[in-house]
């Protein structure tokens, strides 16, 4: 019969009008603004519209998402900012489109590099979010952050972050990615106890000849 | 490479003794031909010894040397690897004879070479600038041409760091105060820029319609860059009588970003990510190509792990299936069926992105790929996500879509019969992916040349006879079933452990020259690097299917009505992203 494909296509079509509305019905509002609803429509068995309502719904984005970098901060016993990067100049030479610029001092009394930077300048605008300037890190002092809303209304001023703006703590960085934290806590505690246990063992063996 | 030593390379040497040499550099694998017996190798290589299928040309400047050399790729269209051969001319004034007659497919890619190189082909028919505006002064791809803002000739830059007072490169060049003249522009108030008549006087040079019995005028129509349905900033200036195309010539270059000079600019590394805004729908494939040039001259420094290959082959087929059902979804659209079998066609793309977002960190812009593996691990939650998708919701959907569309009787009235390719022109024409396979010609790169690990699955490479648009279309259809085949099965076997390799950010490529080539959703995607041993690239070079697949649009267009046109340069599926760089 002539027609007969465009039969059918209509038929997938009104198939799929009307599994569409299903789910809401069935549902009736718990579907919609609140974080269950968002993962039953991010699941690869969604039935019906899967459409994210934003600004009133956000998608929450997955740990490994990158958007623009913050460098991390601890704080010790008596609160003070332990700043982790040393400006070794590393995420500015692989940064792509060379976005990162960094100014080091040197010790007037030593007469060698300052391990931490005099000042931080990251241009958002051109950042390509690559993820580069945190990968190769090699004290994991530049993450990339999630936030994607940072529009304003003048990029001269705006758009260029210096490091009082970039510098965040680590319980922002452990509550966003919690398991690249764990994986990083867990690397450093282990070093720190081969640290511990061969300074015992040289101490051990100094006892030994004394 | 020890292929050499077999025939027919030194056949190709003994018959030509003085015009033919094998490249005797630290890193080179092909001929040295001298540029007056250029065109008689180059019949030879087809004619006799199988070399139909010309893929690639591309021209380097070896400043320090004071030579210009063009490297062709050849392949045979039955498979197997690569033939190059690189002829040399002297800087001052290069001259070399051009390959059109013999084979067809250089014509875009010998325009780039005068556009950006300054290299003269003798004999094109019509050698004008292709990537960049008619009147630009200069050749920007010359070592001796500097960009506007520019800082430094390699990157890192020193005023990045240590001393970083951070400045808005904007600021140093304010608006109004930065036009540049020629310095051979005597008045400027005087000066007329060149309008685009070599165009239009070739495109008016088409043969006449025979025996009209009315007096018609022929019209010529732009469809310009801003157009609803030609997929990106793409202009074709057509002939048309009445309804009927009679001549037609596409105009390119409105996204050019001089991708290859920012390339030799950059870093190895740099690149990558530079690499997923080329074809910006399909950014895993890009960077699997890219790691496969450099893994090439990297040799044994990058040895890519097993978990790593299968991975990069999981990633590869997802785009596939992710470029082919927005290709079904915009041919689609194209044709009328306004909107509606285009989101149903990337409800199932936005599943995949998700995958890709939570393994690579980004849905678009994915720099998954390093050389010597992939970035990351694909987490436990997000991998049984995607064996829910590939081996459930996916073949599901692409039986609806299947249902939905192929026996569709509008689509098989506009579609059937339309634009068609034979096998032959496509093979001369360059063509490659599924405009050479719908029309009849089984070349798939995973198969004929195969790289990474796809030599370990059973798939079989679609192909239709028709080379219509209709076929066109169904065979993008077929080649989603055999990705489904490929990622079930690398999906049952992917084994556990490291996914990397690990290299410096600053890694050093020994000196060569490579060509690496992948089967991208698209065609044909290959890279060609030129390595002295540096830190950054000395020549970068993308062949992109996207614009190489346009050589043959004249051809098929011719005789066909201007509806149909959309419908054609819909089922090529470009990207202006890799077609301009």
């Amino acid at each position: 019969m002539f027609g007969k494909g465009i039969l059918k296509g209509m038929w997938v079509t009104m198939k799929h009008f009307v599994t569409t509305y299903v789910d809401d019905i069935r549902l009736l509002g718990k579907r919609y603004y609140n974080p269950e609803g968002i993962k039953l429509r991010s699941r690869p068995d969604v039935k019906g519209i899967f459409t994210v309502q934003y600004p009133e719904e956000k998608l929450p984005p997955p740990e490994e998402f990158r958007y623009i970098p913050f460098l991390v901060y601890d704080v010790n016993e008596e609160g003070e900012k332990i700043v982790r990067c040393t400006s070794c100049g590393i995420c500015s030479k692989a940064c792509p489109p060379q976005c990162i610029w960094i100014v080091q001092t040197t010790d007037p009394k030593t007469g060698r590099p300052r391990p931490e930077p005099v000042e931080f300048f990251i241009d958002i605008d051109i950042c390509m979010n690559c993820g580069y300037c945190a990968e190769y890190c090699p004290f994991d002092a530049i993450k990339m952050d999630h936030d994607y809303e940072l529009s304003s209304y003048d990029r001269a001023k705006e758009h260029i972050y210096n490091l009082e703006r970039l510098l965040k703590p680590a319980e922002y960085y452990a509550d966003i990615r919690p398991k690249n934290f764990a994986r990083e806590e867990e690397i450093k505690r282990e070093k720190e106890a081969k640290k511990a246990a061969a300074l015992q063992a040289k101490a051990q063996k100094s006892g030994d000849s004394d | 490479m020890t292929e050499k030593t077999i025939s027919p390379p030194t056949e190709l040497e003994k018959r030509f003794p003085q015009g033919v040499t094998l490249d005797q550099r630290e890193g080179y694998s092909g001929y040295l031909v001298d540029a007056q017996k250029l065109v008689e190798v180059a019949t030879v290589l087809r004619d006799e010894m199988g070399y139909d299928y010309l893929s690639s040309v591309t021209g380097v400047d070896y400043i320090q040397d004071n030579l210009m050399e063009v490297v062709y790729h050849f392949y045979k269209s039955t498979g197997g690897s690569e033939l190059t051969l690189n002829v040399q001319v002297s800087r001052e004034n290069p001259v070399i004879p051009s390959l059109y007659h013999t084979f067809p497919s250089v014509d875009f890619q010998e325009r780039e070479a005068w556009d950006l190189l300054g290299i003269k082909f003798d004999g094109h028919p019509d050698l004008r600038r292709i990537l960049l505006w008619e009147g630009f002064a200069g050749h920007p791809l010359r070592k001796d041409w500097k960009e506007p803002f520019f800082n430094e000739d390699n990157k890192p830059f020193s005023n990045r760091w240590p001393e970083g007072n951070v400045f808005r490169v904007e600021d140093t060049n304010p608006y109004g105060k930065n036009v540049q003249y020629p310095d051979d522009l005597a008045q400027p108030e005087k000066w007329k820029p060149e309008t685009e008549d070599l165009l239009y006087a070739g495109l008016l040079d088409f043969k006449a319609g025979e025996g009209k019995d009315f007096k018609t005028d022929y019209v010529v129509v732009n469809l310009g860059p801003q157009h609803p349905s030609t997929h990106g900033v793409f202009r074709m200036a057509v002939v048309l009588d009445g309804e009927t195309i009679v001549a037609l010539k596409p105009v390119v270059g409105y996204l050019h970003r001089n991708h290859e000079k920012i390339g030799e600019r950059n870093t190895y590394l740099h690149n990558m990510p530079y690499t997923d805004r080329l074809d910006y729908l399909c950014s895993m494939t890009n960077n699997f190509g890219y790691a496969i040039a450099v893994e090439k001259l990297l040799g044994k420094k990058a040895v890519v792990p097993e978990r790593a290959e299968y991975l990069r082959v999981i990633m590869s087929e997802l785009t596939r299936i992710s470029n082919h059902v927005w290709a079904i979804g915009f041919i689609l659209n194209d044709l009328g069926a306004f909107f509606t079998p285009m989101l149903y066609a990337i409800e199932e793309r936005e599943l995949i992105l998700d995958i890709f977002e939570a393994t690579a960190g980004s849905r678009m812009m994915c720099n998954y790929f390093r050389f010597g593996g992939v970035s990351r691990d694909m987490p436990e939650d997000v991998f049984q996500k995607l064996k829910e998708l590939v081996n459930e919701r996916l073949p599901r959907k692409i039986d609806e879509l299947d249902i939905y569309l192929t026996e569709n009787e509008i689509i098989a009235e506009r579609c059937e019969g339309v634009g068609i390719l034979s096998p032959d022109d496509a093979i001369t024409l360059g063509a490659s992916g599924p405009l050479l396979r719908s029309s009849g010609v089984p070349y798939d790169i995973r198969r004929a040349d195969p790289y990474g690990i796809y030599d370990r699955f059973d798939f079989d490479v679609a192909v239709r006879y028709h080379g219509d648009c209709y076929d066109r279309f169904i065979i993008r259809l077929d080649e989603v079933r055999q990705s489904l085949r490929i990622l079930q099965q690398a999906v049952r076997d992917i084994p556990e452990g490291p996914v990397l390799t690990k290299n410096p950010y600053n890694i050093r490529v020994p000196e060569g020259e490579a060509y690496g080539r992948i089967e991208s959703p698209k065609g044909e995607l290959g890279y060609y690097l030129v390595s002295d041993g540096t830190a950054n690239p000395y020549r970068y070079h993308i062949r992109a299917p996207s614009l190489i697949n346009l050589t043959g649009l004249e051809k098929i267009c011719i005789g066909q009505k201007i509806a149909d046109v959309v419908v054609i340069l819909g089922s090529i599926d470009i990207v202006l992203g890799e077609c301009d760089r």
